[in-house]
């Protein structure tokens, strides 16, 4: 792969990442500085004008290709369109953007023609590729709705097009950090910069002290959107004051929470702005060694990171003296190996160093003693892309939304069982009712909503009755959940909230370091506890009937002290997916415990089987995979299962292709 | 079967300090597709640690296997929104198909299945990656069909 070349404007221009030029960033946007030359002056203004698509001579198409775009196909619906512009010899460009964050409607492909604005499609398949290309650029009547238009001044608006910003989706969003996503090319750091980007960086490394930068990020009142919530600038601060000869900055990318993706949205869709933020943070903590620590699991993002590193060194907006200032900076990604122990801070540093991921106790905190013994300061994927617009804009303007105690806006990631999934960015303090029924459209169906989880492991189910809370650090404290990293999975009436409580206990317990034995023998007792209500009575021996009705008792016990004596916060925060479902869900436990019967009808072991005469044809698939031979009946006439020999596994209902099995 | 070089892959890695101990096995991972013992011992012997150091840490991550993969790597996601869209379902399904365990490779090694966390693609659960191709909303239906395809397919080649 090549790397960018800086874009001189002429002979002149001196830049080089040996020689940095200071005035950069700002000669790019309004140069040339050093030198007088009109050609030049028009020259950088039609490339601006050019790099943010403001007014383009040919069409412009836009693909969305970050992974959830590519699960749903866009790898296939870009091959179509780059086939359908070379096989029409058509006049066009075509570009790959990151995600919008309307993760339902992929593949969106978006068409911009020349003097219009542009114009956004949703579920592009490949098929529908040509027959939509056609109408667009033959003018004639378009053959599906199109999603919406962008807001364009200058441009002759679409006929009876909506606003894009006006579909229910984005109509409630307040997109900060996630303003580029989806419309400029992650490949492109010239886009980047077209649109301002780097200009916080020059501002700081320019005009300010790195005491200043952590001052205006702790007055801005940004905190950790990772989980904890700790004031970022604080933390800067605390790692600022240290004498060290050498400080790490670590872009937490280990986004190992079970239904959080925004990370890896940001990163595939806005590399650089992740970049920006990072390096503002080693400026401001004096660090000059930076590693982004991701997931494996996220090759695309990884990536997009590496060549945004390589072109942004090409640029000399990182390396070495970077715009002449004396602040150097090298950031090297490293890629995760999969355990979620590893998003706690000490047992991601012991991971970077080769060691086994488990956490240490703390003090003394990372700021202190962090990475190989120094002070490190560690910030999430979404807190560094909120620095940029702080420094560039001031901390009264990241202030001047939000509620009390937290500022700004918080992407959460909308999914389950709602009609619109996707990323949501929305302005600290919006009432968690309207995220989920307004811009995530309500539960499809004729199902109603039960619970939303927020947070992941560690976080709690919200019920209906608080609905209504505005959501903040501190309110979704007051309701036992937490912010987590801010995925929002949304549950219908037929989940059943043991079964989920049980799931994140699996999972807690499969991911437990196993240095601390509250939580490696406490969530292993408590996922057993768990299993023990959903198990069939059946296989039930002599004490466990007694140890069941004691379950909710035991639960809340052990719960506490786990809480109370876990090394890490992994630990600290395990039982919270029990305990918040107990807390609004009490009486689904004890229709568990006492009735035997699960509620919501989730739980396999506790239904009863039955296979409808009327439809079973008597085909004997279900007969061949029934583990323990409880179905009964000759060949084309009904069969039926014998309710002694059932063991409720629930095959037959999986392999009956015509749904003849009754569950009750 | 000649043992395979890993001189190469250490090679890029001269410090020889321990960080370089994770990138080093992923390396090797990716050329062989899982952890072969010599090559445990020959990066042990690169970076002066123990094998049963080196092994510790490979086996504290879920990324890394000492198992070869089949041609096709099924990698069923049980994230939180795939669970509440019933990927259970799937992953029962699956197994049946291939009549394989999770973190099993088929007799024939055409099929391997592993269970992950989360891929990252919450907004189209349930989700499985075969070869790292993601498939959207994989319903047991779904998967049926795919490993039927994919059994066709290896046939054919």
């Amino acid at each position: 792969m090549t790397h960018a070349s800086f874009p001189r404007c002429c002979a002149e221009c001196w830049h080089s990442p040996e020689r940095p030029c200071p005035d950069l960033v700002a000669c790019l946007a309004s140069g040339p500085l050093c030198h007088e030359s009109e050609a030049c002056a028009s020259w950088r203004v039609r490339r601006q004008v050019e790099l943010r698509r403001e007014a383009p001579v040919r069409p412009v198409i836009f693909v969305g290709t970050g992974t959830c775009g590519l699960g749903a196909g866009a790898g296939r619906t870009l091959a179509a369109v780059r086939a359908w512009v070379d096989a029409g010899a058509r006049e066009a460009d075509v570009v790959e953007v990151g995600c919008i964050g309307l993760c339902v409607e992929e593949p969106l492909v978006d068409v911009q023609m020349p003097g219009r604005p542009r114009l956004s499609f949703a579920r592009v398949s490949e098929k529908k590729v040509g027959p939509l290309l056609d109408a667009i650029f033959d003018g004639h009547p378009l053959p599906v709705e199109p999603l919406g238009q962008f807001r364009h001044a200058g441009a002759t608006r679409w006929p009876g097009v909506a606003a894009l910003d006006a579909h229910p989706f984005f109509a409630l969003q307040t997109r900060w950090v996630l303003e580029h996503c989806g419309i400029l090319d992650p490949a492109s750091l010239d886009e980047y910069l077209a649109r301002g980007g780097y200009t916080a960086l020059a501002k700081a490394l320019r005009t300010m002290t790195p005491a200043e930068v952590c001052a205006q990020v702790e007055q801005s009142g940004l905190r950790g959107r990772g989980g904890g919530g700790f004031p970022t600038g604080t933390k800067w601060s605390i790692a600022n004051k240290q004498a060290a000869d050498q400080k790490y900055m670590v872009c937490n990318a280990d986004e190992g929470d079970p239904g959080a993706f925004m990370d890896r949205a940001i990163m595939e869709s806005d590399p650089h702005r992740v970049l920006e933020g990072l390096a503002l943070a080693a400026y401001a903590i004096g660090a000059s060694k930076a590693y982004i620590y991701t997931r494996a699991e996220y090759p695309l993002a990884i990536q997009r990171m590496n060549a945004a590193i390589a072109d942004a060194t090409a640029y000399g907006l990182l390396g070495a003296n970077v715009f002449d200032s004396g602040f150097s900076l090298d950031i090297h990604v490293k890629q995760g190996a999969g355990a979620f122990v590893c998003g706690e801070e000490t047992a991601l540093l012991a991971s970077i160093e080769g060691r086994r991921g488990m956490p240490r106790p703390r003090p003394p905190y990372p700021a202190i003693a962090g990475l190989f013994g120094k002070p490190t300061v560690i910030n999430n994927v979404e807190t560094l892309a909120n620095v940029p617009p702080i420094v560039a804009k001031g901390a009264a303007w990241f202030a001047s939304i939000g509620t009390a105690s937290s500022k700004g806006t918080k992407v959460f990631a909308l999914s389950g069982n709602v009609a619109r999934t996707g990323l949501v960015e929305v302005a600290m303090g919006t009432a968690l009712r309207r995220i989920v029924f307004e811009i995530g459209g309500g539960i499809p169906g004729d199902r109603a909503y039960k619970a939303v989880q927020i947070g992941g492991p560690s976080g709690g189910c919200i019920p209906t009755s608080e609905l209504d809370i505005d959501i903040d650090y501190e309110s979704l404290k007051s309701v036992g959940a937490m912010m987590g990293s801010g995925g929002l999975v949304v549950m219908d009436d037929g989940s059943c909230m043991v079964d989920v409580a049980k799931f994140f206990m699996d999972f807690i317990q499969k991911e437990s370091c196993g240095k601390c034995i509250p939580c490696r023998e406490g969530t292993r007792r408590m996922l057993e506890i768990l299993e023990s209500l959903t198990r069939s009575r059946r296989s039930e021996e002599r004490f466990e009937a007694l140890e069941r009705f004691r379950a909710v008792m035991n639960l809340e016990q052990l719960a506490g002290v786990i809480k109370d004596t876990s090394l890490c916060g992994l630990g600290q925060s395990a039982p919270n997916p029990v305990l918040s479902t107990l807390r609004w869900f009490r009486g689904e436990y004890e229709a568990h415990v006492f009735d035997r019967r699960c509620p919501a009808g989730a739980c396999r072991e506790l239904l009863v089987y039955e296979i409808d005469p009327v439809r079973c044809k008597g085909c004997g698939l279900c007969v061949k995979q029934c583990p323990s031979d409880a179905i009964v009946g000759a060949l084309k006439s009904p069969h039926h299962i014998i309710p002694e020999r059932c063991i409720a596994c629930g095959t037959c209902v999986d392999v009956c292709n015509l749904d003849a099995v009754l569950v009750h | 079967m000649t043992a395979p070089d890993f001189d190469p892959i250490v090679a890029k890695y001269p410090s020889g300090n321990r960080d370089a101990l994770i990138p080093l096995l992923q390396d090797v991972q990716q050329q062989c597709g899982y952890l072969p013992r010599e090559a445990v011992v020959r990066i042990g012997q690169h970076l002066q640690l123990p094998a049963s150091k080196v092994y510790g840490v490979a086996t504290f991550f879920n990324q890394f296997r000492f198992q070869p993969l089949g041609r096709y790597h099924f990698q069923v996601c049980r994230g939180t929104a795939c669970h509440v869209k019933k990927s259970m379902q799937t992953l029962t399904a699956l197994q049946r198909a291939l009549n394989i365990k999770p973190g099993q490779t088929s007799r024939d090694g055409l099929f391997s299945l592993e269970v992950v966390a989360c891929l990252g693609a919450c907004g189209l659960a349930p989700v499985v990656a075969v070869n790292g191709e993601f498939h959207a909303g994989a319903s047991p239906d779904l998967v049926n069909r795919l490993v039927r395809t994919l059994r066709k397919e290896a046939k054919v080649k």
